[in-house]
């Protein structure tokens, strides 16, 4: 291997993660740190840390010139960038590709190549992958006409990237003007390009996600799919492999439309390409790549029995593809939840402070990925992530009591978190029964709303 | 009344010990803000004791710095990390010695981030008394870079 020390650009969980992959590899770590986080558990963990700068992200994790010169200056061979901050940047990887330091993910152009929507949904098309009615709209007299064929609602979407941001729902024609204005304002704030373009709404629609793997010579590998409908204002909060419900063959067209979406991109490295199911239409259609290593890839690495992270790191040293595809047989049902320092009381405000106790889970077929434990303290400056429970059984419903064994055995004190709320969605029947779409959540806390309402007054 | 570093550094204990995030305090015209894992700028005083955030056994920041050969020194901390040059050219003569003397906007040195040059200042008037830094090395942010005896 001629990858022996790594530059770890990030902090939280997926730091601690990729050190540990690191430690079992032998591979030396660098952590860059901000000064905030100098105390945390990746920070001591890592073989040295180095200070890249203040709390403010901006100052520090984002510093793209700072983490090259960090990553120069203790002489590593390559850098980690796990997710967030400037993992799918291309200035990054671009400047690491002219610095000669190995950037763990994939090339500058396709990060490019896949960071434009509309390029992406363009390559989408070229592949023979399905995509939304939609396309480009420069101005509100073109939109009208697109809008007009597609027919409402609509969605009108930021070009220069995802997350809801510049999202607009649509619901008349005549609403298109001044949401398609709205739209462009908040991406060219969030994203410093104005472009939108319009798709139509799937009002029933499931997340699925496929997980691949590419040695950047167009040979691509996948390990299977992800189900993340239960979202809060585009947040995932559980994620679970297979989807439930869904048919053998839909799964495998799913898979193999993954599979030509990233070779026709002579993919490099761990992406995920995410697709909308229509329930209604019974159809998929291709909503974006992420060109990273996600917060949900344990489920897949659960029932695939892999290491996405020694993965990236072996495409990345050269030694290509490890995995062949008839030797990935997912095997039994995973089951990820997000522990979040929010408080479901409040809208899920952060609630920053120190953690006084933290009793993770453990046990058979239970995962546990954090870096929070007893006196942590959780920063103002950063998301609000602490840690992600995984489980791993036989099948669902296996799957589902042991995350509410997993969930009940989990205490945190000191900052309110999302435990209880998760709690009560592991017990909802609705849930229970699998293959919720996009709405439910919203749907589960107006319920949940409404039973506490009548609680009160009753 | 003045407060020294060691005043600070226990009112900095006492703010780490309770359950507050900050600490505004006002003593004959000298402001004191502290907050918890802040970086909002404070008092001089406060960069020479222990880092706020810490809930580790306290160790100054950042965590080799040698202790100061005197009591009542400046410190002057790398704005950024970069490479640290001593001089402004290889092979001419450094900015400062052990012994020059400063002024507020006195260049101490320069810190390299991908080629782009950023000069730093001494901040404060006095005598260099310590040099920490070795020339062409990798500096951390708020890693200490030379020591100032202040004075007229």
């Amino acid at each position: 291997m001629a990858i022996r020390r790594i530059l770890i650009a990030n902090r939280g969980e997926i730091a601690l993660r990729v050190i540990r992959t690191c430690r079992t590899l032998a591979i030396e770590t660098v952590l860059a740190a901000s000064k905030a986080d100098l105390d945390s558990l990746p920070a001591r963990l890592a073989d040295r840390t180095l200070c890249i700068g203040p709390a403010r992200p901006s100052d520090s994790y984002l510093r793209q010139d700072t983490i090259v010169q960090a990553a120069l200056g203790v002489k590593a061979d390559a850098i980690h960038p796990g997710y967030g901050f400037l993992s799918e940047r291309a200035v990054l990887a671009g400047l690491c590709e002219q610095e000669g330091v190995i950037f763990i993910g994939p090339t500058a152009a396709q990060i490019e190549a896949v960071g434009d929507k509309l390029r992406a949904r363009a390559e989408a098309e070229a592949a023979g992958v399905p995509t939304a009615p939609g396309g480009a709209v420069d101005n509100v007299r073109e939109a009208m006409v697109l809008g007009r064929k597609i027919g409402p609602p609509l969605l009108i979407k930021a070009v220069g990237g995802g997350g809801g941001r510049g999202m607009k729902r649509v619901d008349r024609l005549e609403d298109i003007p001044s949401a398609m204005e709205l739209a462009e304002a908040e991406a060219g704030a969030a994203f410093g390009d104005a472009r939108v373009y319009l798709e139509r709404l799937v009002e029933r629609g499931r997340h699925v996600e496929v997980q691949v793997l590419g040695d950047g010579n167009g040979r691509v590998v996948h390990l299977g799919e992800r189900d993340c409908s239960v979202q809060r204002r585009y947040q995932k909060l559980i994620e679970e492999t297979p989807a439930p419900g869904l048919s053998a063959d839909f799964r495998a067209r799913l898979h193999s439309a993954a599979v030509q979406f990233a070779a026709r991109l002579s993919y490099r490295s761990a992406g995920t390409v995410e697709f909308l199911v229509d329930l209604e239409r019974d159809s998929f259609y291709f909503l974006e790549m992420n060109a990273r290593i996600q917060v949900e890839h344990p489920v897949t690495e659960a029932v695939t029995g892999t290491d996405l992270v020694a993965e990236q790191i072996a495409i990345a040293d050269g030694c290509g593809l490890r995995l062949k595809q008839d030797e990935i047989g997912p095997k039994g049902c995973a089951i990820e939840c997000r522990i979040n320092a929010e408080d479901p009381a409040r809208d899920f405000q952060p609630s920053p402070g120190t953690v006084r106790t933290a009793v993770w889970p453990s046990g058979e077929g239970v995962r546990v990925d954090t870096h929070i434990v007893s006196g942590s303290r959780i920063q103002p400056y950063y998301d609000s992530l602490m840690g992600k429970i995984i489980v791993h059984a036989t099948d669902r419903p296996a799957a589902l009591k042991r995350m509410r064994g997993a969930l009940a055995a989990t205490r945190i004190e000191g900052v309110a978190t999302n435990l209880a709320f998760l709690s009560g969605v592991f017990t909802d029947p609705e849930f229970e029964t699998g293959g919720v779409d996009t709405s439910y959540l919203p749907r589960f806390l107006d319920r949940r709303r409404l039973a506490q309402e009548v609680r009160a007054h009753g | 009344m003045t407060l020294s570093a060691k005043d600070v550094a226990e009112i900095m204990r006492l703010l780490e010990q309770s359950s507050f995030d900050s600490l505004s305090i006002e003593i004959d015209g000298v402001k004191l803000n502290l907050q918890r894992g802040s970086t909002a700028p404070v008092q001089r005083a406060v960069a020479q004791a222990p880092s706020a955030g810490s809930q580790q056994p306290v160790q100054a920041a950042p965590p080799k710095a040698k202790p100061p050969s005197e009591p009542g020194l400046s410190e002057v901390a790398s704005p950024l990390l970069g490479i640290f040059y001593r001089a402004p050219k290889p092979g001419e003569p450094p900015f400062v010695e052990v012994g020059s003397k400063v002024e507020q906007d006195t260049v101490i040195g320069i810190i390299e981030v991908m080629k782009l040059m950023n000069s730093v200042c001494a901040g404060v008037r006095g005598e260099v008394v310590e040099i920490l830094a070795d020339n062409a090395a990798l500096v951390e942010f708020d890693e200490i870079l030379v020591r100032v005896r202040p004075g007229p």
